[in-house]
């Protein structure tokens, strides 16, 4: 047993399900992002707005974005433990990914439920 | 005459202040030979040339090496499988401290194996014969216990290049799902709790290189993924 305190689950089984389950939320989305531009060719302001404006856009977009914050952590605490051996590098690094993304997570709630 | 151009990895750390590639002309006589009599061709050249070998037949694992790019053992692995326009490089198994030449400290990979505990645990009173087992169950451990520990496939796996003190590596994982699916074994939710952290076996990315590999045709690959089945059935 290895102990770990800076992974996202603090166990290896838990990230490497939600790294999965997080995957196929953002394929999704990706996919829906993808199908509904193309769709829509002569996308306006309003429409775009009515599309975020709608509760079930709000919940699949809030639930993209926590998939993100949760896939990035765990993606990117991997590369760290790879390739950052010193302590203080990989402490500092890590330390700026969690905050960046809890940065872009509450930026993203606010641009959904804002204005 | 044909000659076999081979480019060999020399170190000594009493003399060397580094490692260097030192070339050879063997003449193989146009036979397809193994590496590993290529290997003795050279040591009548040069005798402080330094590698592990044993039983010559692919059986004792000693002499895992990196030929050509690939790693396998010397001694079954013919020059018409590895060489490519009339040159052999010959180098250590990668990601392991080097001993000498072709030789290395394999003590890490040794600690991985030790720590998967690579033993039957069964605190139950021995019957009077023998611990039966079907044939069924005796059926999963094929493919799982001809492991011969060459370290080729654990040698050759980024994962355990980067974190050889915490990933238990392809060959360790191996010995793991051997225990873990013997019908005999009771040690099985004790195997697993040792296992689910995010490196000893989660480290593993799939890809493949294991498999790749390794000289006697097994799949660390497939018994990771067994090993996850089993986890994720465990705590789910």
């Amino acid at each position: 047993m290895v102990t770990n305190i800076t992974n996202f689950g603090r166990s290896g089984l838990s990230d490497w399900l939600i790294q999965r389950a997080s995957a196929v939320i953002l394929a999704l989305y990706t996919l829906f992002m993808v199908g509904y531009l193309l769709l829509h060719p002569n996308l306006d302001y309003a429409t775009w707005s009515g599309l975020f404006g709608s509760t079930w856009m709000r919940i699949f977009s809030l639930l993209a974005f926590v998939s993100m914050a949760a896939h990035a952590w765990i993606g990117l605490w991997t590369v760290t433990t790879d390739y950052l051996k010193p302590t203080a590098i990989r402490i500092a690094v890590q330390a700026v990914i969690i905050l960046a993304i809890f940065v872009f997570l509450v930026w993203g709630v606010q641009v959904l439920w804002g204005a | 005459m044909s000659m076999l151009q081979v480019s060999v990895y020399r170190y000594n750390p009493e003399t060397d202040s580094a490692p260097y590639m030192q070339e050879f002309q063997v003449d193989t006589q146009g036979r397809d030979v193994m590496v590993l009599n290529v290997l003795a061709m050279i040591k009548e050249q040069d005798s402080s040339m330094a590698y592990r070998r044993s039983c010559r037949e692919g059986v004792c694992g000693s002499d895992g090496m990196n030929m050509n790019g690939k790693n396998g053992l010397a001694c079954i692995t013919p020059l018409s499988e590895v060489v490519k326009g009339g040159k052999l490089t010959l180098r250590p198994l990668p990601g392991l401290p080097v001993i000498r030449d072709l030789v290395v400290d394999m003590a890490l990979f040794y600690k991985q194996y030790e720590r998967i505990q690579p033993y039957l645990q069964n605190d139950t009173p021995e019957p009077a014969i023998e611990r039966l087992q079907s044939p069924e169950d005796r059926d999963k451990l094929d493919g799982l216990y001809e492991c011969i520990l060459c370290a080729c496939c654990s040698t050759s796996c980024p994962s355990f290049w980067w974190n050889p003190d915490k990933f238990v590596g392809p060959a360790g994982l191996l010995q793991a799902y051997r225990f873990l699916a013997d019908s005999r074994d009771e040690a099985t939710s004790e195997r697993l709790a040792e296992l689910e952290d995010p490196f000893s076996v989660f480290r593993c990315r799939g890809i493949m290189n294991c498999v790749a590999v390794c000289p006697k045709g097994l799949n660390p690959t497939r018994a990771i993924g067994k090993i996850r089945e089993m986890l994720l059935a465990n705590a789910t």
